[in-house]
């Protein structure tokens, strides 16, 4: 099939707008909204074969050629965010069945989360800069809508913060995609990269440093990284659980995935000072994170500074730029996606049990909920990285690519950060799960079972994708050989260019 | 031309800035939308600013590139429409809240 990568925004762009008409019918909605996920899943899971048997897709819209038009392209690495995505998608909608309220549903909570995921995998296909900035708007847009989705007085306020920090970095992507217009004279990634080749010749001008590092505020912001990251723990400590694990398991995910995509294909040149600057920004954000994590007592809040670590291990092996280095970057970056949502929608689990995110007033809950409690203990160990769970082989490849490209002090932060890590979530565990057990207010009323379905689910997904790493590791590397080799990209996109 | 755009820009930028840097929500909205005709002007100036000629190809005259008009359209209507979901948000919070201060809005949830 031709039209193959737009599926998987098609789908759910589709199923939204349909959403829209069936808004009161909440039965109806939740069908619709599982069926076409699961189609989605199946669907970008056949993408992946495909890319992995033919290689990169592409795809020009209404046959408009490369250069020229907008062109949707599906490398490895966006082909298995998009399956991720999809999964991570899937799962948090049969959480919300039961937990997001009745009261949502019927106002457009299913309408919103589809369109969302229709920003995301838009964001991850897309081979035109400007499309990217479409993309980006549509999920921001239903983000901010998912965020303001009920009205609280936290909510409204967050959201307002959320949303000038948005349109102001919103404001500096069309600045920097006019700066680089006005330099290279195209949009299509591809043909900016070569574009920026034939101008730099071993050493690049001036500006299109200035471009670079504009880009990486731009994606920072989004992405979280130090010292653009303040906005988040306060604006994602306002939404229900599933909002909040799409939000923490998608959407800073897109930033990092953009920073990696225009480092690796615009920016390679002379990696002297930019990569310097990222890697230098993405340690900072593992040491600010790590200290966000350690010291509050706010479920919430350890495992939002968590995304901070996450994202500065990721971008430390993007700056490395070695082959080994960014195979671990995106299985790393493809292990948190799964596992911040799981931990966030158990997390979810556990407020809605203990009625507050407080870990001083929460303790013993093992003993009524063990299941709840082992899960979240993997899902502790694997966010860790303890093998043979699926944080270990990435953060083991970021490590080793860190010191063949001689950054030994960072690479040593990365590993320390890990112990760190654990203890933070442990914090989590051993305050929360043991002691005396409490008798807490309407918890009989949570489906404890019901809500525990997708977590577990994602659990299991992530043992599996740690256990079986062997199996996964070919496809990461064609991805990260992609990434390394910005030609495979270039000739798959612009053809005999 | 382009240096004289290149001022306006400045000058949108500034107030922009400055504006949200104030306290009234309704202030930093309209500073939202400065910051956004400016980068929108500033897309307009860095396609290059010809006057006369049709963007079509083929014609012996210089055309004129037709895509940063195209890139101004859709961020323009990108631009309208969240304007347009941060009034209405900035009205609900302020029915809700009871302030328009920013400084009254600060979050404490979580923090100890």
């Amino acid at each position: 099939m031709i039209n193959f990568l737009i599926l998987p925004i098609l789908i759910p762009l589709v199923t939204g707008v349909l959403l829209i008409f069936a808004a009161k019918r909440i039965m109806l909605q939740r069908w619709i909204a599982g069926i076409s996920s699961v189609i989605a899943i199946i669907l970008s899971a056949l993408l992946v074969q495909k890319v992995r048997v033919d290689g990169i897709q592409t795809l020009d819209v209404s046959s408009w050629e490369a250069p020229f038009g907008i062109t949707l392209v599906s490398d490895m690495m966006s082909a298995l965010l998009v399956l991720t995505t999809s999964i991570i998608a899937f799962l948090c909608l049969i959480y919300s069945f039961w937990s997001i309220g009745e009261a949502r549903e019927k106002f457009y909570y299913y309408a919103a989360f589809n369109f969302l995921i229709v920003g995301v995998n838009g964001a991850f296909t897309t081979g035109d800069i400007f499309n990217l900035f479409v993309f980006f708007e549509v999920m921001l847009m239903a983000s901010y809508v998912l965020l303001v989705l009920g009205g609280k007085k936290a909510q409204l306020r967050e959201s307002i913060k959320y949303i000038l920090v948005n349109v102001i970095s919103s404001a500096l992507f069309v600045i920097a995609v006019a700066y680089l217009y006005s330099v290279v004279g195209t949009l299509n990634m591809a043909h900016i990269s070569v574009r920026i080749s034939e101008a730099s010749q071993g050493n690049p001008p001036g500006i299109i440093t200035v471009i670079a590092v504009l880009f990486l505020i731009v994606f920072g912001l989004k992405g979280a990284i130090f010292p653009l990251y303040f906005w988040m723990p306060g604006s994602y400590y306002a939404p229900p659980a599933p909002v909040l694990a799409l939000f923490g398991a998608l959407l800073t995910k897109v930033g990092v995935y953009s920073i990696t995509r225009t480092y690796t294909l615009f920016f390679y040149h002379d990696t002297g000072f930019t990569h310097q600057l990222l890697s230098f920004l993405a340690i900072m954000s593992i040491i600010a994170g790590v200290i966000g994590a350690i010291a509050y007592w706010d479920i919430k809040k350890i495992i939002i500074y968590n995304i901070i670590i996450a994202v500065g291990a990721i971008l430390f092996g993007v700056s490395a730029m070695t082959t080994d280095s960014l195979t671990g970057s995106i299985f790393y970056l493809i292990h948190d996606m799964i596992i911040k949502a799981a931990l966030f929608l158990l997390a979810g689990i556990i407020i809605a049990i203990a009625g507050t995110s407080n870990l001083h007033k929460i303790s013993g809950l093992i003993k009524r909920y063990p299941g709840l409690g082992w899960t979240f203990f993997i899902a502790a160990l694997a966010l860790a990285g303890i093998p043979p769970l699926s944080g270990f082989v990435g953060k083991l490849l970021i490590i080793k690519g860190g010191f063949e490209a001689e950054h030994y002090w960072g690479a040593g932060i990365v590993l320390m950060s890990s112990l760190l890590v654990l203890f933070s979530i442990m914090k989590i565990f051993i305050n929360g799960f043991w002691g005396t057990p409490r008798a807490y207010k309407g918890e009989d009323k949570v489906p404890v079972g019901k809500m525990m379905i997708a977590p577990v689910i994602l659990v299991v997904i992530a043992v599996f994708y740690g256990a079986g790493s062997e199996y996964v590791y070919p496809y990461i590397l064609q991805a990260a050989e992609t990434l390394a080799n910005p030609e495979i990209y270039i000739e798959a996109v612009l053809k005999e260019y | 031309m382009e240096i004289l755009m290149a001022f306006v820009i400045g000058i949108l930028f500034m107030s922009a800035t400055y504006l949200m840097l104030s306290k009234s929500l309704l202030r930093i909205i309209v500073g939202t939308g400065l910051l956004s005709h400016g980068a929108h002007m500033l897309i307009l100036t860095m396609g290059g600013l010809k006057t006369g000629s049709a963007p079509l190809l083929g014609e012996n005259a210089p055309y004129t590139d037709p895509i940063p008009q195209a890139l101004i359209l859709t961020a323009i209507v990108i631009s309208f429409g969240v304007t347009a979901f941060f009034l209405v948000l900035a009205y609900r919070a302020y029915q809700e809240l009871g302030t328009d201060n920013m400084d009254r809005m600060r979050g404490t949830e979580g923090n100890d």
